[in-house]
């Protein structure tokens, strides 16, 4: 049987062109093509557009999402940043305050320790000077004793006057 | 295919592929004959509806592998209807989708081994260009009356030309379902009938067959590319004849 269908082959040539073979394909083709149209007009290509339409929506609200979120970081950066030059602002406020508070502080103990040291100085210089008076009217006496005494061991007679008078003169010098 | 044992080594019989035989044993083959054409236009159908309808099946957001083909086919020919044709071919998409589907996956199951290619044949090529003919044609005068005949009077020419143009335009116009049966037919028969005389020197050469074997590679991968270049081939010329019925105005 296959032999006979092969010689049948041999002699058309091409089985391309066994015309009787048309009505068969023919038929089995438009089958096929309506067959394949109507799995895709009624199922496939409606649900691969919707698949694709979705995907397309889910793309395009994720953007959108993010592009909130993204503002929404800008956000919160900026008000970090307001946080952190509001603390410096207050930072500096607070040593600024504290080097016034410091500064009033220091300028005072200076004034108080000035004075004091004036006041000591002064008194100092009081005590100095009654020292220094007292020193000369001890040297004065001193001298005056002295001088009584030396006169007195000369044989002279002391004239408590002119010891006076001469001691002074002495002293002033 | 051992029956020519007679004629010496050489039996190859590249052509014994494309022959219609009946499924279930007989000699007749009738119209309604169930034939290895049915069976491979079966499995056409059948691939069709893996690709396209169970592979979409998940309907994911994150399409799997399957689905990403099917919607690379879908968004493929879309883009081209769109791009060729036009937004108002778009109406068009599904007819020119089954077009499409069935020629490269017919090509494809075709590339099987012991395969039969139903698109390497010109009743089927024949039948789907003619549908592709006749369809634009009446669409073309449904959608535009007596205007469409201004397709073949080119008004930008020179008036001398016109009618020379016009006949020009005329024959070419009636000539493309022959190109466009043709082409798709003799690709995929004369690609087959190669690979099979390959393959018969294959089996008569011994030792050397390696070389016919690597022929049959390279020529196999050649067919791969063929196979989806002529349905893409089909498939855009069916859009730009589409184009043709809906914009006749040249």
């Amino acid at each position: 049987m296959a032999t006979e269908t092969h010689g049948v082959e041999k002699a058309v040539g091409m089985p391309q062109l066994d015309i009787s073979t048309f009505s068969n394909q023919i038929f089995w083709l438009v089958v096929a093509l309506v067959a394949i149209y109507l799995i895709l007009s009624r199922s496939a290509l409606p649900r691969i557009a919707s698949v694709l339409a979705e995907r397309r929506g889910t793309i395009t609200n994720d953007i959108a999402a993010a592009e909130e979120l993204k503002l929404k970081a800008a956000e919160a950066e900026r008000a970090y940043e307001q946080a952190l030059a509001d603390a410096r602002a207050e930072a500096g406020r607070i040593i600024a305050k504290a080097k016034a508070e410091i500064q009033v502080e220091l300028d005072a103990a200076l004034a108080r320790a000035d004075a004091e040291i004036a006041a000591k100085s002064t008194e100092s210089e009081k005590r100095i000077a009654e020292i220094r008076d007292g020193a000369m009217q001890t040297v004065a006496e001193v001298a005056r004793d002295t001088a009584g005494a030396i006169v007195a061991s000369l044989g002279g007679k002391a004239d408590n006057a002119a010891i006076e008078a001469a001691v002074s003169e002495w002293v002033k010098a | 295919m051992a029956t020519e044992g007679g004629e010496g080594g050489f039996a190859i019989h590249p052509m014994d592929q494309f022959i219609v035989t009946p499924l279930f044993g007989g000699d007749v083959v009738r119209w309604y004959t169930p034939t290895n054409v049915t069976l491979w236009m079966g499995l056409t159908v059948l691939a069709v509806v893996a690709l396209l309808v169970v592979g979409t099946r998940g309907r994911a957001i994150v399409p799997t592998r399957v689905q990403s083909i099917a919607e690379l086919a879908y968004g493929f020919v879309y883009q081209m209807v769109e791009d060729v044709a036009g937004k108002d071919g778009v109406k068009y998409f599904p007819y020119i989708m089954t077009l499409f589907m069935f020629i490269v996956l017919a090509n494809f199951l075709g590339l099987l081994p012991m395969a039969f290619t139903t698109t390497s044949h010109i009743a089927v090529t024949g039948i789907l260009a003619m549908a592709v003919f006749l369809s634009v044609t009446v669409l073309g005068f449904v959608l535009h009356g007596a205007k469409f005949l201004s397709l073949f009077w080119i008004s930008s020419a020179p008036l001398a030309l016109r009618p020379v143009l016009a006949l020009i335009e005329l024959i070419s116009y009636f000539v493309r379902p022959v190109s466009h049966s043709i082409r798709l037919a003799g690709n995929m028969m004369a690609g087959h009938a190669v690979i099979k005389v390959f393959a018969g020197f294959a089996g008569a050469l011994g030792a050397a067959s390696v070389i016919p074997v690597v022929a049959i590679t390279a020529v196999y991968g050649l067919e791969v590319l063929v196979a989806f270049i002529q349905a893409y081939v089909f498939t855009i010329l069916t859009c730009v004849y589409l184009k043709d019925a809906l914009h006749p105005h040249h």
